[in-house]
């Protein structure tokens, strides 16, 4: 398991707007892309050996499924906020002023009252 | 010496630009309102008419990531980049540059390395909305030079309660032993409970109007001592999991000393209670 590299996913996607684009249209290849050349770049030289997703995480991130990363530990506000960047303006047209954010809420129903996951890393 | 005029410690509601300049017909009820409170606010800084304002905040995974993910940074340049594309996108906050005080950051640094606060620093900083918020709600022109302090309130372990109070008066020793005529406001800006990416997100209130109710209370009265005694890590995550954002209205308290609050206003909006508050500097209050 990698909170960190899920948490490096969301982070390097949410803040491009090109990445977002492309996680937003064609998730299954843009996070293989992803893992193959934007996940291990440490800088603009260096390129770094050290994390890579289990299948869970892989599947999560592929099927933009914020309840299994919210179970996983991902954090709270690189979760929400990307998902809203991709929901948010087609659930408006459709639902209304936070629709998506309201049924993000709903999905997670089963957590309200107990512990949160950890999103410590 | 520096003369600490003002110390500033609100909420910092990205959507505040944009649901008060939006068509008046697609306005949420509350905007007039919102709207009149925040001008109210803001005159609690101007009429003290600051040279410099030292802005603490947090960055939201902007700059600083889980790589190299420093407790307590200050910035050190001659200015600053502000508003990251993914806030634009989602909240509609413009950019904004904020000229630095090289100065000033450079002394206030030494300080507190010198009060044992081993501060991480930036000579390259893009400031997020927790500090450009509170430039847009009290000091809209973003005319005068600033110095930014990040503080860690979104990946654990965090510092303690305490320890941001403490944290808190070393920023106030620091301002007063600024060698300088300058006046100096403290801005800075955190959250009520809150939640993000959880069960209990935007709600018709926030998460735990009791907990804002109370804080808003503590603050107030200037009483860290209930504060300390009833606020940790695991309540505050009991009260929504962004609530960590109290810890800078802990530190904020901690730069006007254990004092009254001169100003204090509210606003129950969806899914936050909006909260300002405002310190003026005693004589014996440092
Ligand atoms: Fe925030």
């Amino acid at each position: 398991m990698s909170k960190y590299y899920v948490n490096k996913f969301l982070f390097t996607v949410d803040r491009d707007p090109e990445y977002l684009k492309r996680y937003t249209e064609d998730p299954r290849n843009f996070v293989a892309t992803w893992e193959q050349s934007i996940g291990p770049r440490l800088n603009d030289a260096e390129m770094s050996t050290v994390h890579s997703f289990t299948e869970a995480e892989r599947e999560a991130l592929i099927n933009h499924d914020y309840v299994a990363l919210f179970e996983m530990g991902a954090h709270f506000f690189l979760n929400l906020t990307i998902f809203i960047g991709i929901y948010d303006a087609p659930y408006m047209e459709k639902h209304g002023p936070l629709a998506f954010q309201k049924e993000f809420a709903a999905k997670l129903q089963h957590w309200a009252g107990k512990e949160y996951p950890s999103v410590a890393t | 010496m520096a003369q600490l005029v003002a110390t500033l410690a609100s909420t910092h509601h990205p959507f505040y630009l944009k649901a008060t300049t939006m068509p008046r017909e697609q306005q949420m009820p509350q905007a007039p309102e919102w709207k009149r409170k925040i001008e109210a606010y803001r005159e609690t800084l101007t009429r003290t008419k600051p040279d410099i304002l030292v802005m603490i905040g947090s960055d939201h995974f902007h700059q600083i990531f889980l790589d190299n993910c420093p407790q307590f940074l200050i910035g050190k340049a001659p200015r600053y980049d502000a508003t990251f594309y993914n806030e634009e996108r989602e909240f509609g906050i413009p950019k904004y540059v904020l000229e630095g005080d090289e100065a000033m950051s450079g002394f206030m640094h030494q300080h507190l390395m010198d009060q044992d606060f081993d501060f991480a620093f930036s000579n390259e900083l893009k400031i997020d909305h927790s500090i450009i918020c509170p430039i847009i709600t009290v000091r809209p022109d973003a005319d005068l030079p600033v110095v930014p302090i990040y503080t860690n309130i979104f990946a654990p372990p965090l510092p303690s309660p305490r320890r941001f109070y403490n944290l808190g008066r070393a920023i106030r020793k620091a301002i007063d032993a600024y060698p300088s005529d300058k006046r100096i406001a403290a801005i800075g800006t955190g959250h009520l409970s809150l939640e993000l990416g959880g069960p209990r997100q935007f709600m018709e209130t926030g998460p735990d109007p009791e907990f804002d109710r109370q804080a808003i209370e503590w603050l107030r009265s200037g009483d860290i001592e209930a504060i300390l005694a009833n606020v940790d890590h695991e309540s505050m995550a009991k009260s929504g999991n962004a609530t960590h954002g109290f810890l800078n209205f802990i530190l904020m308290l901690g730069v006007a000393g254990p004092e009254a609050a001169d100003y204090v206003d509210n606003l129950d909006l969806f899914h936050t209670m909006e909260a300002y508050f405002t310190w003026y500097a005693k004589e014996d209050a440092a």
